[in-house]
């Protein structure tokens, strides 16, 4: 039996295996078996994580805080959780290669997935020309026209990125003005091969067997218009990766799990959650990896009291 | 790590193999590809009476990944008597692979 299981390696699961592996739990944090560290994986430069001025790379980020967790004790498995039992005061965690592992507590920092379009053929062109991974896939379009849907900083800094590879990169958005950080902003307007096109939503793909064109409808008048372009990234933000608990954790409205007010104790005791799989508002890698810590004070209040 | 082939040796060890041959498609800066990748070499290893695997690094031998229309990677091209059989497309945990390729594996 383990004190604390920590599921997910972004910044709140490492964090999380930080702070109770010094607090000399022991944790066992398993980090899945393809998509280890999380959303930053697939960011290039990181550039507002304090204690690091000149930047570094998402995935350097994500190494860095591995190896701080495994120096004081972290016990770490590529695999995926497929099944919890957390009703009991002992949870229970079944991973992909058919292990089950026992725990006092259980940290769920599952982040966020991907979100689709919703359209037709979206599926059927992934890896085709559509694409939610600049960083992998850039390197296709060399020279080709591309476009970007999203109005977010992760839509701009796949534009920037983009632009290194394309002839042309549309940005897409369906209103009329950015939510991404003025920073971002500022360097999408002047980037001279960064074509902004503002209330508009990509309504059809063509191609075959790659894309070819997409049909763009205006959010304002509703008229449709033809773009070529040989790529589409899709930024359009993400959505909590719940369905590991969705039956038996409380979750709010939106679907993110509900925490007790500023705490990551869950609708169970001995069951804590942080970073993005809780956090509909700011889902940065430093305020991911200080809920974090939050869930790892918590847990580690909870052990001493069980 | 399974063998890499190049442009040169893809004939030979791809389109004229008499077994199936599961071609990796990838690159040292795609997070997802380094992951998958050794999850990969494993399938191959365990099932090499039936299935062989190889890998295409798309930086060295682009023509192979343009011939292919690859636009994203990982991807996987499963060959059987010189032709594709099997198109897969991102990284996915073992379970899903073998899935994906049971018809091979059996």
């Amino acid at each position: 039996m383990r004190n604390v299981i920590i599921i997910g390696s972004g910044p709140a699961g490492w964090t999380a295996a930080i702070y109770t592996a010094r607090a000399g739990l022991k944790p066992l944090l398993i980090a899945s078996s393809v998509e280890p560290g999380g959303e930053l994986m697939k960011t290039t430069e990181v550039e507002n994580f304090p204690g690091f001025p000149d930047g570094l790379l998402g995935p350097d980020l994500m190494m860095n805080m591995q190896a701080q967790a495994e120096r004081f004790g972290t016990e770490v498995l590529m695999d995926d959780v497929v099944e919890v039992d957390l009703s009991g005061d002992i949870k229970i965690v079944k991973t992909g290669a058919g292990e089950a592992f026992e725990a006092r507590a259980v940290i769920v920092s599952t982040g966020a997935a991907y979100r689709e379009l919703g359209l037709d053929r979206e599926r059927e062109l992934s890896g085709h020309g559509v694409s939610w991974c600049a960083t992998c896939d850039g390197f296709f379009f060399r020279e080709k026209a591309i476009a970007v849907v999203g109005g977010g900083d992760s839509a701009m800094e796949e534009a920037m990125f983009l632009t290194k590879f394309g002839s042309k990169v549309y940005l897409i958005h369906r209103r009329d003005s950015f939510k991404a950080s003025k920073t971002m902003q500022e360097r999408v307007l002047a980037n001279p091969k960064i074509e902004v096109v503002y209330n508009s939503e990509v309504a059809e793909l063509h191609g075959a067997p790659n894309l070819d064109k997409i049909k763009l409808r205006n959010t304002v008048d509703g008229s449709l218009s033809d773009l070529a372009v040989e790529g589409l990234f899709i930024a359009i933000g993400s959505d909590p990766r719940v369905w590991l608990v969705e039956n038996q954790l409380e979750l709010t409205e939106d679907r993110f799990i509900k925490v007790d007010g500023r705490s990551s104790r869950t609708s169970i005791p001995g069951v804590f959650a942080a970073g993005d799989v809780i956090d509909a508002t700011y889902r940065q890698a430093i305020t991911a990896a200080g809920s974090g810590c939050v869930a790892a004070l918590d847990a580690e209040k909870y052990l001493e009291g069980h | 790590m399974s063998k890499s082939v190049t442009t040169a040796t893809f004939e030979a060890e791809v389109l004229n193999s008499t077994k199936p041959v599961l071609v990796d498609f990838w690159a040292e800066w795609c997070g997802p590809c380094r992951a998958v990748s050794p999850i990969v070499d494993q399938i191959g290893e365990e099932n090499a009476d039936k299935i062989t695997v190889v890998k295409v690094n798309v930086d060295e031998e682009p023509e192979l990944a343009m011939k292919f229309g690859i636009t994203g990677i990982p991807a996987f091209k499963l060959f059987e008597n010189g032709k594709v059989v099997k198109d897969m497309v991102g990284a996915k945990p073992k379970f899903a692979l073998e899935q994906d390729l049971a018809d091979w594996l059996k």
